[in-house]
């Protein structure tokens, strides 16, 4: 009862994740508001200064598991913990990162516990919500606020009646920030061979072959992305030519990717990472809102497009009607020559 | 007894390749104006189901759908490509259920079959891309789960070893039979129509698709049973209707708003190379390239 928890993610040397904290910093946020405290949930082996990484966000309790068989991580036995500690401790709100581990556990626990999930979230608030057949009011629950339908549509989805009310969010859609570097906070043990048993054991992991990632989209200040409008792969490489030239990364739409000019760790949007570089050039991208809410927040936007009336334009500060492969040398040339 | 291999596939909307008039005047969704596809990662998880089917001689593969009964259309083209069977669940009382409603209702489905070995289905639904349903139907069969499936290395009577793609890298894990497998979209490409299976079962349909022409339908279905596709309604999954449709889902849809785009300030270049140099330009003087 009157908490909120925000499900944390460790990576092999035992660092909280980003898109973690990012949720501890959203959670400090609405746990202030809606009066309740922040717990984390940390589940792993050996994790090192657990408690210097989490209380400057403003984590109020780590509810730590340390097991062996925490990590690297399972479903069953990170799902046996966190089911049986929400069903202690009833919480208001669980965050999770919309990763391959949030998306994983999180849906399982909803269907354990019966209570609502709202995938890839955007916007997180709170506030009431009044049922159009009873009548009844709900207040301060959490208003989880995500585009659907193929990005015609934003939705608000509120899970009135049922407890804990459950979201995913994706890395780089909350911000990051320090709550109190001072804070501090209490450190719960949880005695995990409690929760854990043969049955637990039914998945092993033979093998992991894990890349530390090889493209920074996120921390990159330029960011030329191509969407479908890039035609091909090769259309791609002209991309990659302006990119280098101005000491960028290059992005891509969703549609560009599902049609494989690009390789999925460049998506940018909803599905993919956020970003808000200082400029974001957008060649050949029509703009869906899947694709605008991971960009939108860019310094300035530099549209390049075929149709004058792409959503795109609308939330460019530049916008170039013309074809990409006739505009970007153009562009690469006017850049070298005013750097002369 | 058999090897018993479920797959659930989901008829959607092709959201890739909405046409100008997909929404409606009052922001609602014209389903009519978009094109219903076989979900993509569904075909995915329909080829490792039938790459299991290869590995174990006496597997057989149903495929389950839910949706309104034009859906058996998902059951023929499975069919066509080498499924045994198919069922399509429908009904009104399904309408409005979230993914926690949805999978309560595909699990009784499942249920239905009777003992099930293994449970296939696509990762997402490009409809909604919650990828919520396969969790949560592992969790109320009580089976272990495998997401983001990509390569099936072994099946055996008791196990299966497959890989699956993670942020940054590939697993390779082993779970105990039984188990529920999402496939994600860099698994293989799904095997094509054999051509005596089109050949053999085009004809085959439920009774909804029948229409007028039931009687008629029935005279063929009694020659030949494998044409029929089976439509199954909420009272034969046997569910307790609270957690069914609007009312079994915890999750509600407190407004929509049709996307509005925020006019900005926006400064037309025109594609000539004096306007493009005097556009970097200035962005070079605000310290915005350097």
């Amino acid at each position: 009862m009157n908490n909120i928890i925000i499900y944390c993610e460790t990576n092999a040397n035992g660092q909280v994740s980003e898109v973690s904290l990012e949720l501890c910093s959203k959670g400090r946020q609405l746990a202030t508001q809606m009066g309740f405290k922040l717990e984390a949930a940390v589940f792993g082996s050996k994790i090192p200064n657990i408690e210097a990484q989490l209380y400057p966000y403003g984590v109020d309790s780590i509810l730590y598991a340390d097991d062996e068989r925490l990590a690297p991580y399972r479903t069953l036995p990170h799902f046996a913990i966190l089911k049986g500690l929400l069903q202690e401790r009833t919480p208001e709100v669980v965050l999770f990162g919309a990763t391959c581990i949030g998306r994983d556990l999180a849906p399982r626990i909803s269907g354990a516990l019966r209570c609502g999930l709202t995938a890839d979230c955007v916007l997180l608030e709170v506030g009431s919500h009044t049922d159009v057949k009873t009548k009844t009011e709900y207040n301060n629950i959490l208003l989880q606020i995500r585009p659907a339908f193929g990005g015609n549509i934003v939705a608000t989805i509120v899970s009135p009646e049922t407890r804990p009310q459950m979201a995913t969010v994706r890395e780089g859609v909350m911000k990051k920030e320090i709550f109190d570097p001072a804070f501090k906070g209490e450190l719960v043990n949880i005695d995990a061979a409690k929760y854990l048993s043969s049955e637990t054991e039914c998945v092993k992991i033979i093998s992991r072959e894990i890349e530390e990632k090889k493209v920074n989209i996120k921390g990159a200040s330029i960011i030329v992305a191509g969407g479908y409008g890039m035609g091909s792969k090769e259309g791609f490489e002209m991309l990659y030519k302006l990119a280098d030239v101005l000491g960028g990364e290059v992005g891509a739409s969703r549609a560009a990717v599902d049609a494989g000019f690009c390789e999925r760790d460049r998506m940018i949007g909803q599905t993919g990472t956020t970003v808000r570089p200082k400029l974001y050039i957008a060649c050949g991208i029509s703009g869906a809102i899947q694709h605008r809410s991971g960009m939108e927040e860019s310094g300035n936007i530099i549209s390049i497009n075929t149709d004058p009336n792409a959503p795109i334009n609308a939330i460019a500060d530049y916008t170039i009607i013309g074809d990409v492969k006739e505009v970007l040398p153009k562009l690469i040339a006017a850049y070298q020559a005013n750097k002369k | 007894m058999s090897f018993q291999i479920a797959v659930l596939a989901k008829q959607v909307p092709d959201t890739q390749n909405v046409g100008k008039n997909a929404m409606n005047p009052d922001g609602t969704i014209n389903r009519a104006a978009l094109p219903a596809i076989y979900n993509p990662e569904d075909l995915c998880a329909l080829e490792m189901a039938l790459a299991v089917k290869d590995q174990i001689q006496d597997a057989k593969v149903t495929v389950i759908t839910m949706g309104p009964s034009r859906a058996a259309d998902i059951i023929r083209e499975s069919i066509y490509r080498g499924a045994d069977e198919g069922f399509v669940l429908s009904d009104r009382r399904f309408a409005g259920s979230d993914t926690v409603a949805t999978s309560y209702a595909l699990s009784l489905a499942v249920k239905k079959l009777g003992h099930v070995d293994m449970v296939f289905c696509g990762r997402q639904a490009i409809d909604g891309d919650t990828a919520q349903v396969g969790p949560q139907m592992a969790e109320l069969l009580g089976f272990p789960q495998v997401t983001y499936a990509e390569n099936l290395i072994s099946a055996t009577h008791d196990k299966i070893t497959l890989t699956r793609r993670i942020e940054n890298g590939v697993e390779t894990v082993e779970s105990t039979v039984p188990v529920l497998v999402t496939v994600g979209s860099s698994a293989p490409k799904c095997r094509s129509r054999h051509a005596h299976r089109l050949l053999k079962y085009h004809r085959a349909c439920s009774a909804s698709e029948a229409g007028d022409r039931l009687a008629e339908v029935q005279d063929m279905w009694q020659e030949r049973p494998y044409l029929q596709i089976v439509e199954w309604n909420a009272d034969d999954v046997n569910p307790d209707f609270n957690r069914l449709g609007l009312s079994g889902s915890p999750t509600k849809v407190k407004t929509v708003q049709n996307v509005v785009l925020a006019h900005k300030e926006t400064m037309q270049v025109e594609p000539t190379q004096e306007a493009l140099t005097a556009m970097m330009k200035g962005l070079a003087e605000s310290h915005i390239l350097d």
